[in-house]
């Protein structure tokens, strides 16, 4: 199995919002807090681009490498993925990240930032799977049950791809030739880019 | 004089090399080392049942489920 990746063809992104309702519902994420969204570029003018934008569990993830209490991990999908009982909401994950994918919910009186809150890939996090902590605190985990995460499999353009890089890549590829325009993968070089980053593995840990 | 000269200009010298001792002062990032509770692999659980393979076989199914180049194969008519 290769790396999992997410892949937002600009050609064929209608800027409906399934990925974002689906994600919302998929997860019961509250209100206030976005996992995925889309957006648009010329929003108005003729030729405008959409493309849906959430966490891209880049190769070399700056996210893990500013976070003070090391609360990311990998897994061996390549997926990104923290722990909020360790994460103490400082927001530096926030500044680092290029897509703008970590969430802060309100935590408390007087706009406190809770811990923070991004896309799992539908991975869930490290509790135990399908349990209630699980679900509360990352939502469903859909890939322990053999499934790619619910924007992708929702996209009704299927203009989000997500899951095996090699598959996906291959998928865009046929397009791109089929169609013979619209090469450009946004962000794809920021995320995967780099070569892949692998966290000194803790003693224990099976996804690291 | 030439005296105070000297100690002047070689101020200016040592004044003006100070620049180039400047150390960098670009932040290299250093990957931490993940400090939190162990996860399991996704295939570790009830349905099933430490089978990567099966995992494996289940993910491919759903990711050859979005190229609708494959699902939709114009007829040869």
């Amino acid at each position: 199995m290769a790396r999992m990746k997410f892949l937002c063809d600009a050609e064929r992104c209608i800027e409906c919002n399934g990925c974002v309702t689906a994600c919302k519902q998929e997860h019961e994420i509250p209100w206030g807090v976005n996992r995925r969204r889309v957006v648009t570029l010329n929003d108005g003018v003729p030729g405008e681009k959409s493309i849906s934008v959430a966490c891209m569990h880049c190769s070399d993830a700056p996210c893990m490498a500013v976070c003070p209490v090391d609360c990311f991990y990998k897994t061996s999908e390549g997926v990104v993925l923290h722990d909020k009982d360790l994460c103490i909401g400082c927001g530096y994950c926030f500044y680092a990240c290029p897509f703008g994918a970590p969430q802060f919910p309100q935590d408390g009186a007087f706009g406190l930032r809770g811990k923070m809150d991004k896309c799992t890939f539908c991975a869930g996090g490290p509790e135990l799977d399908f349990s209630a902590a699980e679900f509360r605190k990352y939502g469903r985990n859909r890939l322990a049950e053999g499934k790619l995460p619910a924007c992708a499999e929702m996209c009704s353009t299927k203009a989000l791809l997500g899951g095996d890089s090699d598959v996906i890549s291959d998928i865009y590829r046929n397009r791109v030739l089929k169609r013979g325009k619209g090469s450009e993968v946004w962000g794809w070089g920021t995320a995967y880019g780099k070569p892949e980053q692998k966290p000194a593995a803790q003693p224990g840990a099976t996804k690291s | 004089m030439r005296r105070a000269l000297f100690i002047a200009a070689g101020a200016v010298l040592a004044w003006g090399l100070a620049g180039c001792g400047e150390k960098p002062t670009a932040t290299v990032y250093k990957q931490g080392q993940y400090q939190g509770k162990p996860d399991k692999q996704p295939w570790d659980n009830d349905q099933f049942k430490g089978d990567r393979v099966a995992w494996e076989q289940q993910i491919k199914r759903r990711n050859d489920g979005q190229n609708e180049y494959a699902r939709a194969t114009p007829s040869a008519n």
